[in-house]
């Protein structure tokens, strides 16, 4: 699931009748930080969300999970309404040492 | 799904059996003011869209589920003509 923001609404009459009553959203993908990224894209809905609004969606089959046991040819959902977000900012990570040399083995190699 | 405009077709004589009577279509994904984005791609039309239009795709086993494509092998379908677009 990816975060996203809703950013416009898409209206559609000729359409798969599978997709009558379905609001179709325009979303904008999120990093984590709420930066936009990658390209805008059509997501039907199951939350009532609305313009500006922060969400996470879902892609694949499983888009059309919401609205069993219909199966509209959706590839994307949203399923659900951000209400807030915890970002917890990664710390450095600390490298180790280097390995310390092996003991050099003593005595005769055993079989 | 994505936006796109329909930019060409396609004609294939051997293909999947499956295929035979789908129209092809090559779409230009765009954003929504209009400007074209990157790649193209080859789509089954379910809805009689035509050349120059916006439509509505979907892409993955998904656009299995279109009218008339139920183990047919695409990946992409058209599955809605655009009349109108809001952004705010």
């Amino acid at each position: 699931m990816t975060l996203g923001r809703v950013v416009g609404c898409v209206w559609s009459t000729v359409k798969h009748p599978g997709l009558h009553g379905l609001r179709l959203l325009f979303v904008q993908p999120l990093t984590p930080e709420l930066a936009p990224t990658g390209r805008r894209i059509i997501c039907t809905d199951c939350t009532g969300a609305g313009t500006g609004e922060l969400v996470y969606w879902v892609g694949g089959k499983e888009a059309s999970f919401p609205f069993l046991p219909a199966e509209p040819p959706v590839d994307r959902t949203i399923v659900g309404i951000v209400d807030s977000i915890h970002l917890r900012k990664a710390e450095p990570v600390e490298t180790a040492p280097g390995p310390a040399a092996a003991p050099k083995r003593k005595g005769k190699k055993s079989c | 799904m994505i936006l796109a405009r329909v930019v060409g077709t396609v004609v294939a004589t051997r293909k999947d059996p499956r295929l035979e009577g789908k129209k092809l279509l090559i779409l230009k994904p765009i954003s929504p003011d209009g400007k074209d984005e990157g790649g193209y791609v080859v789509s089954v039309d379910t809805v009689s869209a035509g050349v120059r239009e916006r439509v509505i795709a979907v892409s993955g086993s998904s656009a299995r589920m279109a009218e008339g494509c139920k183990d047919v092998p695409v990946d992409n379908a058209i599955i809605g003509i655009v009349d109108e677009i809001s952004m705010d």
